[in-house]
């Protein structure tokens, strides 16, 4: 198995005129937590965007698994293929319960995914894993704006993913619920599964990632452990400073 | 969604549906006897209320609003007066009207093959599977949705209406086409004409409508609703919603055609107006005064809708615009749900999402 699970290579992004990403390339790997962060406009979520295949780039590629080459691939083709993504804003089905969520998140596309005791089994493993067991028969509309983070969470893990993409997983949360997502999230983390983590909220940061990389502009203004980043003088100037 | 043996009002008008087919014949020669008008009317009721479940089940199910239903609508009608009037020619030898105005002396040629009913109905479900298919298609795959899908599909009525006005068409042209006399060998116009099209008709609608109910409680429907409420968030899980959603607008498409083939015969003429941007419309306000998203809120805002039609159309016919007009604003303004919100009221007893967590047993806020 490759150490590499997402290569990111050359990625230029353009919205009109304006550049979101120029030029990026950055390497995760397996087994790690990778936060990115950056000042808004920084090109996190369209990194996402492109990488769940939602945003076409102009130029460069997105390798899964070190050979993977997934640019150009449909969402959902993407999604098959392993790679799974939490929304910045909590995506949910507000018309349906929390377990049938999980058996979505679960199934394979149209292709008969586990059934049965196996579902069952997966869904309850699911729920205990974020803290919804006894939410299990709830509609999505009626759960608080934590618990939907959660469902969500538990929605793209339900497929055991290989790379797990979160977008800020906990904007709006407490400070409580804040730091039961950095449990949850530590407690994801597996050797063959490589989690990235899109942040503004600097100590989750800091109690999740491994390593982060900061954008700026589309680029890459520095990439390294989370004290590193705290001490350097550029990302202090153009996004902790401020 | 609750099971389907716990959801009382499907239960209580699926019954009801049942009862009224058979009471029709059984009534027959007893003083309680139904008149001729009054089955008729039933049996165009319940054609109206297939076609707004067809509706329901993409706008309601889906999220996606056509204007354009009257278009499948119009498909099933206009195969269906073909079979008439080759049939009744077939065996009375009468040409008709509308080949007597163009001067024609036989059929065109694609009319060959319309008297038999079987291969007219293969042409209706064919020709509205593609048209259907391929409009769904190329719409669903460049991703449009919502207002934009929803004009043009008012377009695309117009457009078929405007085709259908042309004399040189084959199709009757303005006049439409009318004079059926015999269907499946039997003349039509008869008590027991008329009580076996309502009774077909309240048949399929039952039909239809449990259909739709499965299918709305099954793993599909669930995947529906999540197309609805968060079609990205669907695809990013690995759901191609493309052919979900094609094969939804299909047959709902195809429950549209058949609710025109039920209509044509029953009314006794069909002409271009049915094409018109206005009938399609009139579809999504019985669906929206029922109550969107849910099949018994369909198929009650068809038939009281309707129902007030028929009525006022001897009563005052001139009051119906404002009367229909007013309904609108009532739902727009105080019951987005429409009758929905009256049963939330207590009126009659609730169902929808919010009985679902009751019945798993949940606290409920």
């Amino acid at each position: 198995m490759s150490l590499t699970a997402l290569l990111v290579d050359g990625l230029t992004v353009r919205f009109g005129s304006f550049h979101a990403i120029d030029d990026l390339s950055l390497a995760i790997d397996y087994g790690e937590v990778r936060a990115v962060i950056g000042p808004n406009g920084a090109g996190k979520t369209t990194l996402l965007d492109v990488i769940s295949g939602i945003t076409r780039p102009k130029q460069g590629r997105v390798l899964f698994d070190g050979r993977e080459d997934i640019t150009g691939r449909s969402e959902a083709a993407i999604a098959r293929a392993g790679i799974r993504r939490k929304f910045q804003k909590p995506s949910v089905f507000e018309g349906l319960t929390v377990r049938q969520h999980i058996a979505i998140g679960a199934g394979t596309g149209f292709r008969r995914g586990p059934e049965g005791p196996a579902l069952e089994d997966r869904i309850g493993e699911v729920l205990e894993t974020v803290g919804l067991a006894d939410q299990a028969g709830r509609l999505a509309g009626e759960l608080g704006h934590g618990q939907k983070q959660w469902l969500e969470i538990g929605m793209v893990l339900a497929s055991d993913p290989r790379v797990l993409m979160l977008d800020e997983p906990v904007a709006g949360l407490t400070d409580e619920e804040t730091a039961r997502t950095a449990a949850l999230v530590r407690a994801l983390n597996r050797p063959d599964r490589a989690i990235v983590v899109v942040e503004h909220d600097m100590d989750f940061v800091e109690r999740i990632a491994d390593k982060v990389t900061v954008l700026h502009e589309g680029r890459t203004l520095f990439e390294g452990p989370m004290d590193k980043v705290r001490a350097d003088a550029g990302v202090v100037d153009v996004y902790l400073g401020r | 969604m609750t099971r389907w043996t716990a959801d009382r009002p499907f239960l209580a008008v699926l019954a009801l549906l049942l009862a009224t087919a058979a009471a029709l014949p059984l009534l027959a020669g007893t003083p309680l006897e139904m008149s001729r008008y009054l089955a008729n009317a039933i049996g165009q009721l319940a054609a109206f209320a297939v076609l707004a479940l067809s509706l329901d089940l993409i706008w309601g199910y889906l999220g996606i609003l056509s204007l354009g239903h009257g278009l499948f609508f119009a498909l099933g009608g206009y195969v269906v007066a073909m079979y008439l009037l080759k049939h009744s020619f077939e065996v009375t030898g009468t040409v008709p009207d509308f080949l007597q105005f163009m001067g024609w002396k036989d059929f065109p040629f694609y009319w060959a093959g319309f008297g038999a009913f079987p291969y007219a109905l293969a042409v209706a479900v064919v020709l509205t599977t593609l048209v259907a298919g391929l409009f769904g298609y190329v719409s669903f795959r460049s991703r449009v949705g919502g207002v934009y899908f929803a004009i043009i599909t008012q377009a695309l009525v117009y457009v078929a209406m405007l085709l259908m006005f042309r004399n040189d068409t084959g199709f009757g042209g303005n006049n439409g086409m009318t004079g059926f006399s015999v269907m499946f060998g039997w003349p039509m116009g008869t008590s027991g004409m008329i009580t076996g099209l309502a009774v077909a008709s309240l048949l399929v609608l039952a039909l239809v409508l449990a259909g739709c109910r499965w299918l709305v409680g099954s793993r599909f429907g669930a995947l529906m609703l999540a197309t609805r409420d968060d079609e990205t968030r669907l695809r990013t899980l690995g759901y191609e919603t493309l052919r979900l959603k094609l094969a939804v607008w299909c047959l709902s498409a195809l429950i549209a055609m058949v609710a025109g083939m039920l209509y044509v015969p029953q009314v006794g003429i069909i002409n271009p107006r049915l094409l018109s941007p206005e009938l399609s419309l009139e579809i999504a306000v019985w669906v929206a005064i029922g109550g969107r998203g849910h099949l018994v809120g369909a198929v009650v805002g068809a038939l009281l809708v309707n129902a007030i039609k028929f009525w006022l159309s001897f009563a005052a016919p001139e009051v119906w615009p404002f009367i229909l007009s007013g309904l609108i604003v009532l739902v727009v303004l105080v019951f987005p749900n429409g009758l929905i919100d009256l049963a939330r009221l207590r009126l009659v007893r609730p169902m929808g999402p919010r009985r679902l967590a009751a019945d798993v047993g949940e606290a409920r806020p």
